[in-house]
């Protein structure tokens, strides 16, 4: 069976990729792009490690077709820094230990950044509700939680370099 | 499998007609799980997103037609449906996460026909109508006559649900959708009760719909609820003859989520409460001048 050909953007890079009709948007990034950052952790939308955002909005893109990217703008978390610079949503994660074995965060961060950019100033209440769709095993997510309120204060300050 | 994304019903018309193991989406979020868990691969996955029809939300004067697989964040920021039916918007919201939100769809969640959908008790409530396209043509039926069993539709291979259609409520009307989840956000109703009432000038009942999800195979109408309501002020002695017919209305299953008992006692108690929202709603000043807001 002939491969769908998908000419899109990936953190502001043209990129084309090879995948099959069947295959979805997740495993195209890890297998077809090489972006290894998104990941499956339930298949099923449950859990959000998979979170990246696509024309504006955050999918889980283990329900996503890779074909339905054809032409669309893709945000994971490998184009959340700036070069060497951390977004401030990663080095408040870091400063406040909201991590622990790692394989939730690039979901969380991508989450994160997506509530921040529709609500810059969220109260606790706001941010649980909008982090609903990623499970965290390890940390009991009120680090996490701490971390992206920090975050959003730093931003707000202009001491974030925010973009 | 192959993707197709038709750009016209037309086309995924034709598409299915000559697939007949093609199977359409809009989301997905039902059908990718149902096919990673062993379900048989369709061999075409045919994208709905790309017909205009599908995806638009508009209204009128008199109505509003809702695409099928218009995204549920799409329908919870329509200014227009949050003040017509409060109700139907509340059911559409607590469809999943902020990612499922995204893709999620009325269509996709009647066409899934799930007992535990939110929105399909809210959509009878409201007496919405589905337009389903085929090799027939176009037909439009009540939301109610979809969903015939769990994973069972009324509708004819190579048939799909294009669009909904609302009227706009009358004059001192409005809804109200609740439901049991042992946790507050991404989990499937227990039960799901959903009411749509109307009141005269001196706050009495004229019209009320009342229907329960996740009690039933299929939407449950609580008839004999309705007619405890209707000509009466939701006072409490109204409300325990709701509650209690609603109650004896549910014909619920055991399963892990919730006895055959206690989902039966908690219809009554959110359909009653679902009945006092939607009362409380339809005395707000603004809804006195019905349809226009």
């Amino acid at each position: 069976m002939s491969r769908v050909h998908v000419t899109c953007t990936i953190n502001g890079d043209p990129v084309e990729f090879l995948c099959d009709g069947g295959q979805t948007l997740l495993d195209a990034l890890r297998d077809e792009v090489g972006l290894t950052g998104a990941k499956e952790g339930c298949g099923t939308g449950d859990c959000g490690t998979c979170s990246v955002v696509m024309d504006g909005r955050l999918l889980c893109s283990c329900l996503v077709l890779a074909a339905e990217a054809e032409g669309s703008i893709v945000s994971t978390v490998e184009g959340m820094a700036d070069g060497d610079d951390l977004h401030p949503l990663q080095q408040c994660f870091l400063e406040g230990a909201a991590l622990q074995c790692g394989i939730c965060t690039p979901g969380f961060l991508i989450a994160a950044k997506a509530l921040l950019d529709r609500n810059p100033d969220p109260t606790e209440t706001e941010v649980r509700y909008g982090l609903a769709g990623n499970l965290c095993r390890c940390t009991g997510y009120d680090k996490i939680v701490r971390s992206v309120m920090d975050a959003a204060k730093k931003i707000n300050a202009g001491t974030g370099d925010h973009h | 499998m192959r993707y197709a994304s038709p750009t016209t019903v037309a086309e995924a018309v034709d598409l299915l007609g000559s697939e007949p193991q093609a199977r359409v989406y809009a989301g997905a979020t039902d059908l990718i799980p149902q096919i990673r868990s062993g379900r048989p691969e369709p061999t075409v996955m045919v994208d709905l997103k790309h017909i205009a029809r599908l995806c638009a939300i508009a209204d009128s004067e008199t109505s509003f037609t809702v695409g099928a697989a218009a995204p549920t964040a799409d329908v919870c920021a329509h200014a227009g449906l949050v003040v017509a039916f409060p109700g139907l918007v509340e059911a559409s919201s607590l469809i999943g996460s902020d990612q499922i939100q995204n893709r999620s769809s009325w269509g996709g969640n009647l066409a899934n026909a799930s007992p535990a959908a939110d929105t399909p008790p809210s959509l009878v409530a409201n007496h919405a109508r589905v337009v389903i396209a085929g090799p027939g043509g176009e037909r439009t039926v009540g939301v109610e006559e979809v969903a015939i069993g769990p994973g069972q539709t009324s509708m004819s291979p190579g048939e799909f649900i294009v669009e909904f259609e609302l009227d706009r409520p009358p004059a001192r009307t409005a809804d109200a959708y609740l439901r049991m989840t042992p946790r507050t956000e991404m989990d499937i109703a227990v039960v799901g009760a959903a009411a749509r009432v109307t009141l005269d000038a001196e706050g009495r009942v004229t019209e009320a719909t009342i229907t329960l999800g996740a009690v039933a195979p299929t939407v449950v109408r609580a008839a004999d609820a309705e007619t405890a309501l209707v000509g009466n002020e939701p006072a409490d002695d109204v409300l325990d003859r709701v509650e209690a017919a609603a109650s004896a209305v549910a014909d619920p299953i055991d399963d892990k989520r919730g006895t055959v008992a206690y989902r039966r006692k908690v219809a009554g108690v959110l359909a009653r409460r679902a009945v006092v929202i939607a009362a409380q709603r339809a005395a707000e000043p603004q809804r006195g001048r019905g349809g226009q807001q």
